[in-house]
């Protein structure tokens, strides 16, 4: 049966809770489509049959067919749909930078805004958790052990895969609970950790187990993971270490990595009211960086009751590596973009606590390697903001632990492990890596399209053994 | 999981817990650290390792009671279990090739300090030891320190035990009575930890320290835990916690130490309160 199609140049808005509210909680700022809104956003669907959105989705979920179970009001077939591909749908239609992939090849974009498929993606994901209550099927074990480090989106992605195809699945991970950076450091306002909760429920459904509070490296490492039976390994460790700018003064007390500012928000519930947390309660607040970390961090001290956060970016708004909508959100919420502006000391008092950070302005020149153009500074155009917290937000460099613990694993001089493209097959019969450990700090959609191209890799590996 | 075998008082604020984590006592080495968290809703606290045993799979902690989470943990009995319990992290402390080494303790660092000394000595090395407490009351593993050392002092800030004075007296006695130490290893406040590297700087001799500062992951996550040393930013996680103390920024360290000091006096008298009522 044929359905009417939605020709709306626009797409059906978000109902969001309203910024003067909602910078003050943390409660998921986009309320999610109603029914009657996904049916009728995905009835926009042009249902190509190319499909060029699933080309530019790094899980190749396909997308137009699960638009077309929603346009048919078959919510739990679109659910299926998905699940083929991704094992964290919900996380997903949250959290994607979509306007750079799958949206950005929508065909409804050449003439008015694209179809919403992020928002389209949430509400099937949403709708499932809210209304099904089978059970997913325990696949037939297929006799074969795989160990999993890391049990951040690209970890649970690859062991879901695994899983489903049968093979005992254990994932190790190192802090005392499963999530990895979909816990410990995307905020409640833009993920709420139940939602993470029941994605890693529906994975130890299908049969993975998930032990937590072991570090890869120190308390097993990769090769004793093989002697106890694992017949590969997927590497899924994360970024590491938060990189510092090295100017005076970041040892003051009030000067945060957004790592450190977010964990004790987030995995150590600081945003509770009574949590036995320690963290500053800040009235202004500097963070420097333009990623979508950065904007978790200011968008999370604002929440935190401070009453001026500043975006200290060093070059342009147009240059912000954030997420267009992230930035949307900060701007209403009342953050203020100071871009074109590099901290060059964090200046303290005399009981050593931040009060204020000292800049330059920046001006762009010509393009650099990464193409974008690269920031120079104005000469005399010092100038101090008053802060008295500073959240660096400019990057992580990779975790030791397990390349200094596992020999013959071949690591590239900024220490991301080195894979072989595609498959993250490593310099390590049957160790596979993926995600942050190997390309450094990237998003959650790019470890997710690792861990699954991995747990392929390691079912073609393990089945060739046999 | 992580149930406590063995718990017991070794003076009014200190006490010990052995521990089950066979996974755990099986790669431990001293100057390691674990990461407990008492209960459910809990903090991540580190704390040096202070023994293990391989065969028996368990891990000791020493503990200070200093805040909400010490007396949290300081709650659970013997059959109890912690909530969580990672580990080892960190790198172990150097043993390799040393002859004969001074080991400081002060307070409730000796309990750190004793695993280093009992390693030492049955490596062959010759280890002379000064432990330091505020009083008589306070002292602690005196007994175990001198079954590995060739020479004790105990010392005490007020003289009710041992000698009065402070650790860096015993231990400049020790280096002018003619003892030539490869290596002094000091463990114990920041503020002694610092006084102990300012007098063997003088005599140009090479002084390791175990840092212990606030942390969260323990992984090299969250970067809280950074010092400068050597004017570089190192991360006792993953870098530590032993530093060379010649290069080690104790002024900074110490600040940064009392980041949250309202925070946890905040939340001892909240616990004592609870205490209170529940007793």
């Amino acid at each position: 049966m044929a359905v009417q199609r939605n020709m709306n140049p626009q797409r059906c808005p978000m109902p969001v809770q309203d910024p003067m509210v909602r910078r003050r909680n943390f409660d998921e700022v986009a309320l999610g489509y109603t029914y009657e809104m996904a049916v009728e956003e995905a009835r926009r669907c042009l249902n190509c049959p190319n499909k060029p959105c699933t080309t530019a989705c790094p899980v190749s979920i396909n997308i137009p067919a699960f638009i077309e179970r929603v346009a048919h009001e078959d919510m739990e077939g679109a659910y299926q749909i998905i699940a083929q591909s991704s094992s964290l749908p919900a996380v997903c239609g949250r959290v994607c930078p979509q306007e750079r992939q799958c949206e950005s090849k929508c065909v409804r974009g050449k003439k008015g805004e694209s179809v919403a498929i992020g928002r389209l993606e949430r509400f099937v994901a949403d709708y499932h958790r809210e209304h099904s209550t089978e059970q997913p099927d325990q696949p037939a074990p297929n006799g074969h052990k795989v160990a999993i480090i890391g049990a951040g989106p690209s970890g649970l992605t690859a062991a879901g895969d695994l899983a489903k195809l049968g093979y005992e699945v254990t994932i190790y991970e190192a802090l005392h609970v499963a999530g990895g950076v979909l816990v410990y450091g995307i905020p409640e306002f833009r993920l709420p950790k139940m939602i993470v909760r029941k994605e890693i429920d529906n994975l130890k459904a299908i049969g993975v187990k998930i032990e937590t509070n072991m570090v890869i490296g120190k308390i097993l490492t990769v090769d004793e993971l093989f002697e106890m039976g694992n017949e590969a390994v997927y590497i899924g460790s994360g970024a590491g270490l938060p990189r510092f700018m090295n100017i005076p003064g970041e040892s003051l007390k009030g000067v945060y990595s957004a790592n450190e500012y977010l964990t004790r928000i987030n995995l150590m519930k600081a945003y509770q009211k009574g949590s036995k947390t320690p963290i500053k309660h800040s009235k202004k607040v500097a963070v420097v960086g333009g990623g979508n970390v950065a904007m978790d961090a200011a968008r999370s001290a604002m929440r935190m009751g401070a009453e001026e956060v500043s975006i200290v970016y060093r070059r342009g708004m147009e240059e912000l590596p954030a997420r267009k909508e992230e930035v949307e959100h900060a701007q209403e919420e009342g953050v203020i973009f100071r871009t074109l502006s590099n901290p060059v000391e964090v200046i303290g008092d005399e009981k050593g606590e931040v009060c204020g950070l000292k800049c330059v302005e920046m001006e762009l020149g010509e393009p650099d390697e990464s193409g974008r153009r690269s920031p120079i500074v104005k000469p005399n155009s010092e100038f101090v903001l008053d802060v008295d917290t500073m959240i660096m937000a400019i990057g992580t460099s990779p975790n030791p632990l397990i390349r200094s613990t596992t020999p013959g694993l071949t690591v590239n001089k900024r220490g991301c492990i080195v894979t072989d493209g595609e498959s993250g097959l490593t310099s390590r019969e049957g160790v596979y890596a993926g995600g942050d450990a190997v390309t450094g700090a990237a998003t959650v959609i790019l470890a997710m399209g690792a861990g699954k191209a991995a747990a392929k890799a390691i079912d073609e590996y393990l089945r060739s053994q046999k | 999981m992580y149930r406590i075998v063995r718990k017991k008082a070794l003076n009014p604020t200190v006490s010990l817990m052995e521990i089950e984590a066979p996974l755990i006592a099986r790669k431990a080495e001293p100057g390691q650290f674990i990461i407990f968290r008492a209960k459910e809703d809990s903090e991540r606290v580190p704390l040096t390792i202070a023994d293990f045993d391989r065969d028996k799979g368990t891990v000791t902690i020493i503990y200070q009671i200093v805040g909400g989470s010490t007396m949290e943990l300081d709650t659970l009995q013997e059959g109890d279990s912690l909530q969580d319990f990672v580990g080892p992290l960190g790198r172990p402390s150097e043993t390799e090739g040393l002859k004969k080494v001074a080991v400081v303790g002060g307070g409730v660092g000796c309990a750190i300090a004793y695993p280093l000394a009992k390693k030492l000595s049955s490596l062959g090395c010759e280890v002379d030891s000064v432990i330091g407490f505020r009083n008589k009351d306070l002292v602690i593993l005196e007994e175990a320190f001198r079954t590995v050392s060739r020479e004790l002092r105990v010392m005490t800030d007020d003289g009710s035990y041992g000698t009065k004075g402070l650790v860096t007296n015993a231990l400049e006695t020790l280096i002018q009575e003619g003892n030539q130490y490869d290596e002094v290893i000091a463990i114990g406040p920041v503020v002694m930890m610092k006084f102990v590297c300012q007098l063997t700087k003088q005599y140009g001799i090479k002084t390791i320290v175990s840092m212990n500062p606030i942390m969260i992951d323990g992984t090299g996550m969250c970067g809280g835990c950074r010092l400068t040393v050597g004017g570089e930013t190192k991360f006792a996680c993953v870098d530590g916690p032993d530093f060379d103390g010649h290069l080690v920024d104790f002024d900074e360290a110490m600040h940064r130490g009392t980041m949250y000091r309202e925070f946890e006096s905040h939340a001892r008298e909240a616990s004592c309160n609870l205490l209170n009522k529940e007793g």
